[in-house]
This record gives structure tokens, C-alpha cells and sequence, in this order.
């Protein structure tokens, strides 16, 4: 009698791990405590989001019409001031006229910055590159020269003020910050503790009162007849204050190096400044990199506070184009939520960028 | 035939070639230098301010300050002197420091732990938050708290209120505080007593716990023990029963206690902005835990609540600590922004105080003090926290 074939049964298809509903399922309903989280945080989107959209955008008065705005106070968000004052905002008191200037200056400073990101630039050149166009920048914006006319400094001021306040501060305090990093890790103890006390003192007290010293001590520091403007007593203080972080920063980046690399390169009888700087600050500083970003970015929101001392970039502009005008003042919180999206942006890519170039760091370290 | 082998230099040797020599040098040249340029501005500054005839020196904090204070914690009018006013300023920016930090670490543990939730929403609402918050500044925030807080909400003759107990207006919040009498000085003592007995009750249950493996109850009786003392206390002093209740006026608010736009847009701004911060250290540190952990945790069968608190929490501790204290630090020297929105916190004052008298070199120079002395305590007992949390090896 032959034996007849009989399949077993099939087994059930696996679990289905892929796709929008196994992860909808795994991540909003995986039991009944993510459950009622879930349904618990629609039903709140549910109850205010179309009333925070109608505000924002569809009861919202977006044409620069005061009368609109005013019928509008209570169920609307009056984006009419962005549309009136941005230029105000935006350029600051900068001389009307002359405002391409400021526009194509800021550019220029931006295009350098975006090029100095990229990893297949950082080469010998970009230092001259950045002496060579902060030269033009500050041609173009102060003018004098080439019948630019000139626009004094503390007519400065917007978006323009804020990047070139933060660029500036980073760039110069960059020099500084290597030198008291690397004396920081100095065996001469004069010179080391030097420049603890530089460090600890500086990171010890807010940068408002930085300002401050800048803005009524500084005078008195300078020899009689002698009185820098106000955007250069600024930019010193912020750079001394940015030069402490970033040498904090570096320093951490030497530490990172091996002490073998020091002793290969003393074995090849490299003297000191040979050695740090064709084996250790390369090597250190391409680590600290998304360290330096994230320091650029503090600095860059930190710049909101020299409005305090009467210099107008983006948030000091914003509040006197505000200020100066009664008709639009009841509409600061609008403007408000302009800056806010303009300083999220850079604020926010820059971040993005510092997560991505340490990704790009630390691949060429894995084998 | 070979030359001589020569010598290194000798280390004490009088020649540019020691390393010992050149240092010193070095080092004479850098103090001389940098004591050059600290005297020619000193130099500078005394012949400007005898130029200008400023005064100089710290006799004016005897004088009378002519000026009032929004709020304070210690008694104080304008008639008092400029020390008295500074020491106003001072605690008003501890207030504000030390209340932030609290609220700022709760705030953000929360954050940081929702970013592990196993709810997507919850997640990615955390995830919002922070990089909303810390990617503006915050400036900006306190500018946008304190406009809210003077601008949106009623004024005080009518106020928002929760069942006329608690009010919210432009005066700031309102809400009932029991009257001050013997009961409420008992029930504190009698607190304090409950805290040392259970923290004593509980040092013994951690030993006995950790000598015979037989767990006691950390928290409930403990809790208890301090209830205990209050109530003890409280009945002890006539068990007290009288709120003073805010009533809503034309001009004020009468009665009750209040917090001030002022110091809740400063407090709220800082919190908000800082726990952003924490809850990315809070994130980082428990991402540094190794995963084997919390699976060994699990096949231990530890439920995720004890896993979290027992396990991974104590060792992303470590990791967490050094990062906290310059947020706690950032926090307390961000605290100086309150000058933007009139808070009278030492900033304030000493700006006040400044255009007041000239004496700018003294006014920045307290500044500076107060927030060396609070960072570098800070620092210092956040050090001595970290040691005690450090790994501990067999």
C-alpha cells in the first residue's frame, strides 16, 4: 500500500513588523497605558489647534492695514506689522538708501561662513580668504572709501548687526582661544595659571555685565581722547567673552589627542610650535568642530543682548521699529513670533549642521 | 675617529638652550607684559575719572539710595542705603535662581525621559519642545513671557479666578496663604523634627536592606513620619484654621499673597529655556547607559518604572552631573537678563545704582563679585555631589 502525500498544514505568515500600521500599532496603541496617551493627546490637538490656525493664519490680517487689524484684534493675529515694518526690522536704522549695501555684505559674510562649513574647504587659503573678506565687508558697510558714503557704526544694525556681531566675535576670539587653550596645558605654571584665571573669571560672570563693562568702563580704560565707538567696545567684549567658551572647547580637543602623536613628533624632533601645529591642532580642532558650532550658536542668541546697550540688532531693531510707532505697537507679540522664526532658522540648521559634521568627523576616525 | 658625543644641555644651565632657562623667561615676559597693559588701564581709568572728576571708592554704599524697589523679601525703602538696596537686588536674583533650578530639573528630567516614551506623540512633543526653546533666545522668551503677563491678561479690577481663590491679572498671581500664628511655627518646627527622623528612619532601612536584602519602604513611612510632624505640630499651636484670601481692588489686589509679572515672566522664561537645555543632558546621559542594562533589568522581571528608577537612573547620574551644573550655572547668569524687564534683581540695582552715582568701576565690579562667588559655589557644591555619585569600585 503506498503512502499517500499529505502536506502539514502551513504555518501563519510571520508577524507583519513593517509598513504604517505595525508602527502605528507599536508606537500609539501598544497597550492601553500608550493608548490613552495617544487618544488623550488628539482629542487635545482636536480642542485647540483649529482655534490656534484660525488666530494664525485664517481670521489672521496679513496686508499691512491698520484698520483691518484693528476689526480683527480679538480673533486674529494682525501679521500686517511684519508686512509694514520688516525693513525696519530686518535692516535696522542702517541709511535707506545704502541698504544693498548692508544686503550684499551680509551675503558675502554668510557665502564664507556656509564654504568655511564644508569639510573639502578647509584648507590653508581660508584663512586669507577671511581677512580678505572681512576687508570688503567692512569697506562696504562703513563705506568712506571708493565714493561709498560713509555710514557710522551705530547706525548699524538688524540681521545685518546680528550676524556680523557673532561672526566677528567667534572669528577673532578663535586665535585667542587656542593660544590660552594651549597655555592652559602649559608645563610653565605663570603662564598656565594666567590663563585659568582668564577663563574661570570670564565664564564666571553673565555677559550682560561684560557689556556693561564695555559699554561705561571701556571709556575710562582708553587713554584721554581716545574713545572707540560703541560697536567696537561691543565686538571686544563679546569676543573676549566668546574666547573663554572657545578655549574651553579647544582645550578639550587636545585632550582628545593620544600622547603618543606629542612623542612621535618630539621623536622626529619637532620643536613646540612645530609640533602643535602640524600634529596637534589639526588632529584636535577637526574634533571640536561640532563643539565650536554649538558655541557659535550660543553666541549667535546670545547677541540679543546688546540691545541692552543701545546697539540695535534683530531684537533691538524690532523693538524700536515697534516703539517709535503707536499705531503698530499693540502688535509686538506678532512681531515677536517674526524674529523668533528668523532666529529659529539659523539657530536650528546650524544645530543640524553641528550634528551632521560630527557624523562626518567620526566616520573618518572608524576603521 | 669620532667626534666626542656632545652633551645635552644641563638643566639649570644659563643658556638659551635649557628648556628650564627659556620657560622662565617666557614666563617673566608673559606676567610682564600682561601686568603692563593691567596697570596702563588702571592708569588710564584714574586719570579719566580725575579728568572727570568721578569719585571713586566703596563709601557711597553708606549713603541713602534715593530710589524704591518693585519687591523685595527683606524690608526696604528708598531712604535706606545703597548696600541695603544691593543686598535687596542680591536676594531677589537667588529667588529667582534657586526657584528656576527647581522647576528647570523637574521640567526637564520630564523632557528628557518623555524623548524614551513609547508613545510616538509623546516623543515628538518632547523632541518639539526643546529644539523650540533652545533655538531662540532667551532674551526674546523673557521679552514674549512679560509681554504676555502685561498685555494679554485682564486688568487687575477683574481679574481671571478660580473659584475666587486663586487670581490672575496684570498685577501678577494672586493666591491664599494661611495667616502667620503660633500653629504655623509649630507645624514647621514639627516638619523639620519629621524630615530628621525619617531621613534617620530611612538611612537605618537602607543599611538593614542592603545587610539582609529585605527591602523596607522608602517613601511611604518616611512621607508619614513627616506628615506626622506637622500635624503634631499644627495641633499643638490650636490647630490654626485662618486663609488670608486675595479680594480683587481697583488698583491692588488686597490680601493673600502674590507673585509679580515681573518675577513670573523672568521665572518662567528661565525655566522654560533652561529645562530645554537639561532635558538634552537628561537624554545623553541615559542614552550613555548600555542597553545590556535595562535587558538585564528586564529578564531580572523589573517593571519599566524600577528599571528606570534603579537601574539606568543611577548610572546615567554619572554622565549627567558635570553637564547640570553649567546649566544650573547658565541659569543663575542668565537670571541677569532680568534687568530687560524690570525685575530688580542685583543687575537692575547696580545699573540704578550706576547712572544714580557715576561710579561705574564699583557697581560692575559687584556684579561681577555676586556672580563669581554664586557660580563658583555652585560649582563647588555640585564637585562634592558628583564625587559622592561617582562610581564607586569594588
Amino acid at each position: 500500500m503506498a503512502d499517500t502525500f499529505v502536506p502539514i498544514a502551513p504555518r501563519p505568515a510571520p508577524i507583519k513588523t513593517e509598513g504604517l500600521v505595525p508602527w502605528i500599532k507599536r508606537n500609539l496603541f501598544a497597550d492601553w497605558k500608550t493608548s490613552l496617551a495617544t487618544i488623550v493627546f488628539l482629542a487635545l490637538a482636536v480642542m485647540y489647534l483649529p482655534g490656534i490656525a484660525d488666530w494664525a493664519i485664517f481670521h489672521a490680517v496679513f496686508r499691512a492695514d491698520l484698520a483691518a487689524c484693528q476689526a480683527a484684534r480679538e480673533t486674529g493675529a494682525c501679521w500686517g506689522v511684519v508686512t509694514e515694518k520688516y525693513r525696519l526690522i530686518i535692516m535696522g536704522r542702517y541709511t535707506y538708501e545704502e541698504q544693498w549695501r548692508s544686503e550684499i555684505a551680509t551675503a558675502l559674510l554668510l557665502a564664507l561662513l556656509v564654504i568655511s562649513c564644508i569639510r573639502r574647504f578647509w584648507k590653508p587659503w581660508l584663512a586669507p580668504l577671511w581677512v580678505a573678506v572681512l576687508v570688503v565687508f567692512f569697506i562696504l558697510m562703513r563705506g568712506g572709501v571708493f565714493g561709498l558714503t560713509v555710514v557710522p557704526t551705530d547706525l548699524w544694525g538688524g540681521l545685518p548687526l546680528t550676524i556680523t556681531l557673532a561672526v566677528l566675535g567667534v572669528v577673532l576670539a578663535f586665535p585667542i582661544a587656542v593660544v590660552v587653550a594651549l597655555g592652559r596645558r602649559s608645563h610653565m605654571p605663570a603662564i598656565r595659571s594666567l590663563c585659568v584665571v582668564y577663563v574661570e573669571l570670564v565664564r564666571g560672570v553673565p555677559l550682560i555685565s561684560v557689556l556693561f563693562m564695555a559699554s561705561f568702563l571701556f571709556p575710562l580704560f582708553m587713554p584721554a581722547g581716545v574713545s572707540p565707538d560703541v560697536f567696537i567696545r561691543v565686538l571686544v567684549g563679546i569676543t573676549l567673552f566668546s574666547a573663554a567658551y572657545l578655549a574651553e572647547t579647544v582645550r578639550g580637543g587636545l585632550q582628545a589627542v593620544p600622547k603618543g602623536q606629542v612623542e612621535a613628533a618630539a621623536t622626529l624632533g619637532l620643536s613646540y610650535w612645530q609640533t602643535q601645529r602640524k600634529i596637534v591642532l589639526p588632529q584636535a580642532l577637526s574634533i571640536v568642530v561640532p563643539a565650536i558650532v554649538n558655541n557659535f550658536i550660543g553666541i549667535f542668541k546670545d547677541t540679543s543682548l546688546v540691545s541692552i546697550v543701545s546697539l540695535y540688532e534683530l531684537t533691538g531693531s524690532m523693538t524700536l521699529a515697534l516703539n517709535s510707532d503707536a499705531d503698530w505697537r499693540p502688535y509686538k507679540i506678532e512681531a515677536y513670533i517674526f524674529i523668533a522664526i528668523i532666529y529659529f532658522a539659523f539657530c536650528f540648521s546650524m544645530s543640524r549642521y553641528s550634528l551632521w559634521i560630527e557624523k562626518q568627523v567620526g566616520a573618518s576616525k572608524q576603521r | 675617529m669620532s667626534a666626542p658625543p656632545r652633551l645635552p644641555p644641563k638643566k639649570r644651565d644659563w643658556s638659551w638652550r635649557s628648556q628650564a632657562f627659556r620657560a622662565l623667561i617666557y614666563q617673566i615676559v608673559a606676567v610682564a607684559v600682561i601686568g603692563f597693559a593691567v596697570w596702563y588701564l588702571a592708569h588710564n581709568t584714574l586719570l579719566n575719572m580725575a579728568a572727570r572728576g568721578i569719585q571713586s571708592g566703596f563709601d557711597f554704599l553708606k549713603e541713602p539710595a534715593g530710589f524704591d524697589i518693585s519687591e523685595s523679601l527683606i524690608p526696604y525703602d528708598a531712604l535706606d542705603p545703597f548696600w541695603k538696596a544691593f543686598l535687596v537686588g542680591i536676594l531677589n536674583t537667588l529667588r529667582v535662581a534657586i526657584v528656576g533650578i527647581v522647576l528647570a530639573t523637574i521640567l526637564g528630567s520630564l523632557l528628557g525621559v518623555g524623548r524614551f516614551s513609547r508613545n510616538a506623540i509623546v516623543r515628538g512633543l518632547c523632541y518639539t519642545y526643546v529644539e523650540l526653546f533652545r533655538n531662540v533666545p532667551v532674551l526674546l522668551q523673557l521679552l514674549v513671557w512679560y509681554l504676555l503677563f502685561t498685555d494679554i491678561l485682564p486688568p487687575i479690577s477683574d481679574p481671571l479666578s478660580v473659584g475666587s481663590l486663586f487670581f490672575l491679572s496684570k498685577g501678577g498671581f494672586s493666591f491664599p496663604v494661611p495667616v502667620w500664628t503660633m500653629g504655623q511655627t509649630l507645624a514647621t518646627l514639627g516638619a523639620i523634627a519629621g524630615l530628621v527622623i525619617a531621613l534617620i528612619y530611612r538611612y537605618v532601612t537602607m543599611r538593614r536592606f542592603e545587610l539582609t536584602g529585605r527591602p523596607g519602604s522608602l517613601y511611604l513611612v518616611p512621607g508619614l513620619i513627616i506628615l506626622g510632624g506637622i500635624l503634631v505640630g499644627w495641633i499643638a499651636g490650636g490647630a490654626p484654621t485662618e486663609w488670608s484670601v486675595p479680594k480683587p481692588g481697583d488698583f491692588q489686589t488686597e490680601g493673600g499673597a502674590s507673585i509679580t509679572p515681573e518675577f513670573s515672566g523672568v521665572l518662567l522664561g528661565l525655566v522654560l529655556y533652561t529645562s530645554a537645555f537639561i532635558a538634552e543632558v537628561v537624554r545623553a546621559g541615559i542614552s550613555s547607559v548600555a542597553r545590556g542594562q535595562s535587558e538585564a533589568a528586564g529578564s531580572l522581571g523589573l517593571s519599566r518604572g524600577l528599571t528606570m528608577r534603579m537601574v539606568i537612573l543611577p548610572q546615567a547620574l554619572r554622565v549627567i552631573i558635570p553637564p547640570l551644573t553649567s546649566q544650573y550655572l547658565n541659569l543663575t547668569k542668565n537670571s541677569s537678563l532680568a534687568v530687560a524687564i524690570g525685575f530688580p534683581d542685583v543687575v537692575s540695582i547696580a545699573n540704578t545704582s550706576l547712572s544714580q552715582t557715576g561710579r561705574a568701576v564699583e557697581c560692575i565690579a559687584i556684579i561681577m563679585l555676586v556672580y563669581l562667588t554664586t557660580s563658583l559655589s555652585t560649582a563647588a557644591f555640585m564637585n562634592w555631589y558628583n564625587r559622592r555619585s561617582a562610581l564607586k569600585e569594588r
